[in-house]
């Protein structure tokens, strides 16, 4: 019988950890960039949005690594998209369930789950050749990775468009220009192309501290 | 007919799949490196749009909305399988883009090899699935106006794809600080385009 490795060995942490910065999946991998732009006006659905994202990657990743064996290799994108498929169903309808106020803000990005590149990028890079626990390491770093960035978005993005972070006031009301003050939200900041760019300084920043990034 | 460019404009202009909902964007940032290539996969996207908005539309309206059934019979009234509509979608969508890829094989091959693993990742591709969920949330009246939705929201993403292509092909000449190559410039650019974009907010026809 070979090793058996430990559960957080040295190579299952650098798989958990990669993606929270090296291997970023959206500002290296450049994948699930639609979702990671559209549901972070506001910090509360883009919380939502990266649990429901990393339970539907994690549980994916796991249940494909599982089978990997036995799909046949013509049909193994419809086997994939039925096992996301399905589980972003029950996800959908557990966030309709208990809190209908977020599903209904997210709309459908939480369908669209199912097309998110991360997923089918990560499956098809990852679950189809790795063991499940490995794989499932995977799906959660590359998970909170795709958190992080929705995250520091939505936070930029919900503390500068709105004045306000998780819904409360951060900004004073006092300071506002209807109520005496200076100060004024920054509109621009809510609308979806700040998101893009907010993004792109991100990108910036990171390959600017880690030069093996950058591109020719 | 108003009504329909109506529909039409909007979704190329107002409601751009990739400035105003950022659906496609994985494949839009990785084949936009040159514009034929760009072009290319942007016919296959209205293409595949065009067909799977009103397929969809007509499985939500016969099979999957609350009492669609019924003209199976009336004790199907109650019946509501709208929450099968992701898995569906996604089937009709998945045989759709096969269909396109043996066609494409098959007629332009240059085309073919030049998409390469793009052409069969159109199935994953955002915009079409957002393209049908898009429908359903809109709840058309008509088959033609879904027809019109699905088809003016290709045109849009075909509009966009092109443009950045064109964009990034002449900025490989220009000194963009080496941090900001690649993805990081075309974020931006992106970001710009879709302001450019927001100027045609409150057009009415």
């Amino acid at each position: 019988m070979s090793n058996k490795e430990s559960l957080f060995s040295k190579k299952n942490k650098e798989i958990l950890l990669n993606p929270l910065s090296k291997n970023n999946p959206v500002t290296v991998q450049i994948l699930g960039i639609c979702s990671a732009l559209a549901v972070t006006a506001q910090l509360k659905p883009a919380i939502v949005m990266a649990i429901s994202v990393t339970i539907v990657l994690a549980f994916s990743c796991v249940i494909i690594s599982m089978l990997r064996n036995t799909i046949p290799n013509r049909i193994r994108i419809i086997v994939q998209l039925v096992v996301i498929a399905t589980l972003v169903i029950i996800v959908d309808q557990l966030l309709k369930a208990y809190s209908y106020n977020i599903s209904k803000q997210l709309s459908v990005f939480v369908g669209l789950i199912i097309t998110n590149c991360i997923l089918m990028g990560r499956l098809e890079a990852f679950a189809l050749g790795n063991k499940p626990w490995q794989s499932f390491l995977d799906g959660v770093g590359n998970g909170a990775g795709y958190g992080m960035i929705l995250i520091i978005v939505a936070f930029f993005r919900e503390l500068f468009g709105s004045g306000s972070l998780f819904g409360l006031r951060i900004i004073p009301e006092s300071w506002y220009i209807a109520n005496g003050g200076f100060y004024s939200n920054n509109g621009m900041m809510i609308l979806p192309p700040m998101a893009l760019i907010i993004v792109g300084v991100i990108i910036w920043v990171q390959r600017s501290k880690n030069k093996d990034l950058i591109e020719n | 007919m108003e009504h329909l460019i109506n529909i039409f404009v909007k979704s190329v202009f107002l409601e751009n799949m990739i400035f105003a909902y950022f659906l496609g964007m994985c494949s839009y940032l990785a084949v936009s490196k040159s514009v034929k290539a760009a072009m290319g996969l942007g016919i296959a996207v209205v293409f595949v749009l065009t067909v799977t908005v009103p397929v969809d539309y007509l499985l939500d309206n016969y099979i999957l909305k609350a009492g669609a059934l019924s003209w199976l019979g009336d004790s199907f009234q109650n019946v509501d399988l709208e929450f099968l509509s992701f898995i569906m979608f996604i089937a009709v969508i998945a045989s759709i883009t096969q269909l396109v890829e043996m066609v494409v094989e098959k007629y332009t091959p240059t085309l073919y090899n030049q998409l390469g693993i793009y052409l069969p990742l159109i199935a994953v591709n955002c915009a079409i699935l957002g393209g049908s969920l898009f429908m359903q949330q809109k709840d058309f009246g008509t088959l033609a106006e879904a027809t019109t939705y699905g088809f003016g929201s290709g045109i849009g993403w075909l509009l966009a794809i092109v443009g950045i292509a064109a964009i990034r092909e002449k900025i490989q000449y220009s000194k963009v600080p080496a941090p900001l190559r690649g993805a990081g410039i075309a974020f931006i650019i992106t970001g710009l385009m879709g302001i450019a974009f927001m100027g045609f907010t409150g057009i009415k026809l």
